[in-house]
């Protein structure tokens, strides 16, 4: 501990350098507190919020109802129930994701074969009922929030 | 020149009954605007920017917390002594607020039907009437924690009784210099007499000034002495069973103490209304508004003008705020002493200091009378330049550190660091 000895120490000079310290702070106009609802929070490019499910060009969900997502999550939050229509392709009839059961590990949004279900940078997602926490495929695809990246082995810090 | 007369008759009863209200008002309108500058100032000193969501720039906070602390519920512990657990609050409220009475805010306002004083009482006792009111609170904090049958609001009730007394005394006898110059009681005559001397009494008695306001803190129960609330040992010490508006009232009767000193440390030291100049100068002398004395003893006639009661308030308000500022700053600034420290600082360091410096400041005043130096600028400075030699002597003799020691300066502790720290040097 590099302490200095109690003989060379004052308490009157130490005391009033610390109020010129707390006076610089005073007045400093650059402050630590984000302003939130008035300016949007820096949300890492990673931030795992809600999800999003991706459509294509003529409004189809991306989804092939392959059953690998329900499969993976780990706290069983998606239900999915998979159709097949006359030409063959497999196609979502019902999607839904509790969002309170949810970790948001984002293991569906790796697991996913078409890049179809996605975790989003997003998070003000509060509802008045707790069914409004299931969100159904309409809904998912309805979300317009950019996509979580997905953590790179080879690039750990996303550089 | 008929105007210039104190005011009497109805009138009085009138402008007497307008100067309370406005006073009182004021009084608990910046009691309540200082809690939310004891917010903001404390965020702005750690980076942050404190209560800005009730109404713009956070102005309706005090509002939003006074509704809220008075729909909160009052709780009121089973074990407590109900009569004087609820008469407490009341008892550090009443006289917190009444202290105001006796300083004068502003130069005295002139009106069609006579002079006004800016001041609800200008009783003959003046300041033994403040020390008199705010030495009553301390009852009230006492019987708080005392009747809670809480064990920490008890300690903090005894811890105030305690150091209420050991720092009324240093307080007392650093105004004991302010009374001999002034040669009055009354805070009208403090201002009139540091009008006449040129100079705010801040530095002829430097040394009293520095001892009042430590006091002062000390009095106030604020940081670095807040021993009696200490919320790292105490929980909040004398109010911890207190809750809604009895919680409200400790608080508004703790901000009002900071204000009835601030307004009274400026009165004192910094010359209260009085600005810069003789311009403003006023006093009733032999039922006379006097701005001055001439050479030959003949009087000198003020001319009172609202524009100089408006300014004066206006300097007064900026004394009483530069001091209620420095509460807050130095509040989140220095951390708590020990209580031994506390006691100590007061009564080994505070008590001898103020008597030893009354003395000089006593001495120095007779020597001068006996001189013939008049009361004016060369008094002042020749009782400047003693107050600066002695409050260089007590810095210096504070600054060692033989006065505010820490644990590790005790001898015996002293061996043991070096016992310790010696391996490591050995050891590289």
């Amino acid at each position: 501990m590099n302490r200095p000895d109690p003989e060379d120490t004052s308490y009157l000079r130490a005391a009033l350098s610390g109020m010129a310290l707390t006076f610089r702070h005073l007045v400093n106009p650059s402050k630590v507190t984000q302003q939130y609802p008035e300016e949007p929070t820096d949300l890492s490019p990673r931030w795992r919020g809600t999800h999003r499910m991706e459509v294509h060009a003529d409004g189809r969900p991306k989804c092939v109802a392959c059953g690998l997502c329900p499969t993976v999550c780990p706290a069983n939050c998606i239900r999915l129930v998979g159709g097949e229509d006359d030409q063959g392709n497999r196609y979502p009839i019902v999607y839904e994701i509790d969002e309170f059961r949810c970790i948001f590990c984002g293991m569906c949004q790796e697991v996913c074969p078409v890049e179809a279900i996605h975790v989003g940078q997003h998070f003000e997602n509060a509802e008045y009922t707790r069914s409004r926490f299931v969100y159904d495929l309409d809904r998912l695809m309805e979300q317009d929030h950019p996509t979580t990246l997905l953590w790179d082995p080879s690039d750990p810090s996303s550089e | 020149m008929e105007s210039l007369q104190p005011i009497s008759g109805p009138w009085l009863l009138i402008t007497m009954s307008l100067k309370v209200t406005i006073i009182f008002g004021l009084v608990v309108l910046v009691v309540a605007y200082s809690t939310l500058a004891e917010r903001r100032v404390s965020a702005w000193i750690q980076d942050r920017r404190g209560p800005n969501r009730v109404g713009p720039f956070g102005l309706l906070q005090p509002v939003a917390d006074g509704i809220k602390n008075l729909l909160k519920e009052e709780t009121l512990p089973s074990t407590a002594s109900r009569a004087f657990f609820i008469l407490a609050p009341i008892f550090v409220l009443v006289p917190s607020l009444v202290t105001f009475a006796v300083i004068p805010i502003a130069a005295p306002l002139p009106t069609p039907v006579g002079v006004v004083d800016m001041i609800i009482a200008d009783i003959p006792i003046g300041i033994l009437y403040v020390l008199a009111f705010s030495s009553l609170s301390v009852y009230g904090v006492v019987l708080g924690g005392w009747a809670s049958n809480n064990k920490y609001a008890f300690l903090g009730g005894l811890r105030a009784s305690a150091q209420m007394v050991s720092y009324e005394v240093a307080l007392g006898l650093s105004l004991i210099t302010v009374l001999m110059m002034s040669g009055n009681v009354t805070l009208t005559e403090v201002v009139w007499q540091q009008q006449q001397l040129g100079m705010w009494f801040v530095f002829p008695l430097s040394l009293a000034f520095i001892l009042f306001v430590v006091s002062a803190f000390a009095e106030t129960n604020r940081l670095p002495f807040d021993m009696p609330e200490a919320e790292s040992e105490l929980v909040t010490g004398y109010h911890t069973e207190y809750s809604a508006m009895k919680f409200s009232a400790f608080m508004i009767s703790e901000f009002g103490h900071m204000v009835t000193a601030s307004a009274l440390m400026a009165t004192l030291f910094l010359g209260g209304w009085d600005l810069p100049g003789t311009w403003d100068d006023a006093f009733w002398h032999e039922g006379q508004l006097i701005r001055g004395f001439t050479q030959d003893g003949g009087t000198v006639l003020a001319n009172p003008a609202w524009w100089k009661t408006v300014l004066t308030f206006g300097g007064f308000a900026i004394k009483t705020s530069f001091f209620m500022l420095l509460y807050i700053w130095i509040r989140w600034t220095l951390p708590r002493f020990r209580y031994d420290q506390v006691m100590a600082l007061g009564w080994k360091v505070m008590l001898p200091t103020a008597l030893v410096y009354a003395m000089l400041i006593g001495a120095t005043i007779l020597v001068l009378d006996e001189v013939g130096i008049r009361w004016g600028f060369s008094y002042g400075l020749a009782l400047t330049a003693i107050s600066g030699a002695a409050t260089a002597g007590f810095i210096f003799f504070l600054d060692r550190g033989r006065t505010i020691i820490g644990a590790a300066d005790q001898s015996r502790q002293k061996v043991l660091i070096t016992g310790i720290s010696q391996p490591a040097t050995a050891g590289d």
